[in-house]
């Protein structure tokens, strides 16, 4: 068998694991690729690469396909999401000083209570200037969902701004920004620099978001079907690696080299592990389903999480709901996940949307083999989406 | 007469600034400003109201500028880098020479191409010089652990300069390795034995 070359692009973060492992634990070369991986240094520079074909694949963060099919953002051109490689795994954070502000005010939240969480921040009575990496990202959409629902009128009344993840740390020292909503191990390394405080992880805002996504150009989708189904069994085997407790340790082993994430391992395990350190004195807290990659068909990339990050696109700079939504569902190929992984052991749920926020328990669901338990997925406020329900 | 395009130029590196700015002075008239350190981003630009900002597509900062195009009005301006998005190779172009351009105030392409031109040269260049350089400084560093190579297999088995070379050369082609790994090698096992 020869060896097809595919270039893909990530950004340094603990969530890149289903790409690098793909290609460091032979996935990939085991469907007759040779995985070659691109480090780039920002999400517009990656999204950019991607599609003037310097790269053919990428880790991206799952509302940017979403956004330009909305011609929002970047050079107009289609983006599929080909599956969901990772689930949860961000963290909010604030400042040392707005810790101590709130701790003050003794209402110090649980770090498992997004309710509280949000309430507390809201009674500081300002404006906090918020970090986000990027303006097109499940943290900035979460962000407005869980602040929003809280009663602060939203986006007016927030102070979103861009840091990249690697800057966060930097803009919460050099008095930027007073909170953040950040992947890991970047809000680990604020605690670590002892600038901020964890305060809350994403998953607890809503119990399944699709964070990253395994993004190609659609007309590569189209035109290479053969290496596209390579890459995606690859990954997707990836994934199904990355979800054994045993491999934690490999995994974290083969993210610190310099050439992915360069952070110590210790660092990348909290993540892997779902042990938060949440304060720099050492404070520890345990998270379930803080980062999923695999269980609950986590990979599929179901047309209504598309559908659900339109409508709250649409909903921010005006745009008609129900156009953005009919756009987004069709760069979120079922298709193609059912058609390149039908040889693998992957489940098939019978449909391809579903309703967002309804589950609030493991759920048996029917699919291909009657085999398929589907992830909670409940917001924290516990309304419901539904993606055919007409305004 | 217009009043000359007004420059913003975000760059870490101050020769490769200075090379920007170099070859734009020679292309026509502007106003240029250059922007070395990344914080407070947002406001130091706002400061110069540029017509045009250029960036770095290395830089981590880029993200923060997407953001700025974006806070105008995403739908009347939702592409404001690469000035024209129909013009697919100058966008390949630039973001292969590793140059983004974001048009702060609204542009006409016409005035803009000559500066991302000039930027988009400037770049290659900059980079041809740092893979030389970088070409120049490996060949080094494997010259020396070549020697160092040569001179274990000189002393442990008596043999002059030019044998020990082609004992070398002849194993890293049996091995099918590089010469340079298979002289890193024996000094790593050199250093472990001694």
């Amino acid at each position: 068998m020869s060896t097809i070359e595919i270039n893909a692009g990530f950004i340094p973060l603990v969530d890149a694991a289903p790409l690098i492992i793909a290609r460091e634990m032979g996935f990939a070369e085991e469907e007759g690729l040779s995985l070659i991986l691109h480090s780039a240094p920002s999400w517009s520079t990656l999204r950019d690469r991607l599609v003037v074909g310097q790269i053919q694949a990428a880790h991206m963060l799952a509302p940017v396909p979403v956004a330009m099919a909305l011609g929002l953002g970047g050079i107009a051109d289609r983006i599929d999401v080909l599956q969901v490689t990772s689930v949860n795994g961000s963290v909010v954070g604030v400042s040392t000083a707005v810790a101590q502000e709130l701790r003050a005010k003794a209402n110090m939240p649980g770090f498992l209570d997004a309710r509280a969480a949000g309430q507390a921040l809201i009674s500081l009575g300002r404006p906090l200037r918020i970090g986000v990496p990027f303006p097109f990202s499940m943290h900035a959409e979460l962000l407005y969902y869980w602040l929003g629902a809280l009663g602060l009128s939203v986006p007016q009344s927030l102070d979103v701004r861009t840091v990249p993840p690697q800057l966060m740390a930097d803009a919460i020292s050099a008095d930027e920004i007073d909170a953040f909503c950040v992947g890991e191990p970047w809000g680990s390394i604020a605690v670590e620099n002892g600038v901020g405080e964890l305060l809350l992880p994403t998953c607890t805002i809503r119990s399944s978001a699709p964070e990253k996504v395994l993004a190609m150009r659609h007309d590569y989708a189209q035109t290479q079907p053969d290496e596209t189904g390579r890459l995606m069994r690859a990954v997707w085997r990836a994934c199904r690696w990355l979800a054994q407790p045993a491999n934690r340790i490999t995994t974290a082993e083969i993210l610190q080299r310099p050439a992915y994430l360069g952070v110590p391992s210790e660092i990348i395990d909290r993540a892997l592990s779902g042990q938060l350190v949440t304060t720099s004195n050492g404070h520890e807290q345990r998270v379930d389903g803080f980062l999923e990659f695999f269980a609950g068909a986590a990979t599929f990339p179901w047309k209504s999480q598309g559908a659900w990050i339109a409508a709250q696109l649409a909903a921010r700079v005006g745009l008609d709901r129900d156009t953005a939504m009919t756009a987004a569902k069709a760069i979120f190929r079922t298709d193609l996940y059912r058609d390149h992984l039908a040889s693998t052991t992957a489940e098939m749920p019978g449909a391809s949307e579903k309703l967002e926020g309804a589950l609030s328990v493991p759920t048996a669901v029917a699919s291909e083999s009657g085999q398929l338990t589907l992830a909670p997925d409940r917001f924290f406020d516990g309304r419901i989406f539904d993606p055919s329900a007409k305004n | 007469m217009t009043a000359p395009l007004s420059i913003v130029i975000i760059e870490q590196e101050p020769e490769r600034a200075q090379m920007i700015i170099d070859t734009m002075r020679q292309v026509d008239d502007y106003t240029l400003h250059v922007i070395s350190d990344f914080r407070a981003l947002r406001q130091k630009i706002a400061a110069f109201n540029p017509d045009v900002v250029l960036v770095d597509i290395s830089s981590p900062s880029r993200d923060i500028l997407e953001e700025l195009t974006l806070a105008s009005s995403p739908l009347e301006r939702p592409v404001a880098m690469f000035v024209d998005q129909s013009d697919s190779s100058l966008t390949r172009q630039a973001v292969e020479a590793g140059v983004s351009a974001y048009v702060v105030d609204g542009l006409r392409s016409g005035r803009i191409r000559p500066v991302l031109d000039a930027a988009i040269a400037r770049f290659h260049m900059f980079q041809r010089m740092r893979t030389e350089l970088e070409a120049t400084k490996q060949a080094l560093e494997e010259r020396k652990i070549i020697d160092r190579a040569k001179g274990i297999l000189m002393r442990s088995r008596n043999i002059g300069e030019d044998d020990a070379y082609a004992l070398l050369r002849k194993t890293a082609m049996d091995k099918g390795r590089r010469l340079s790994e298979v002289a890193e090698s024996l000094v790593t096992a050199a250093e472990l034995l001694s």
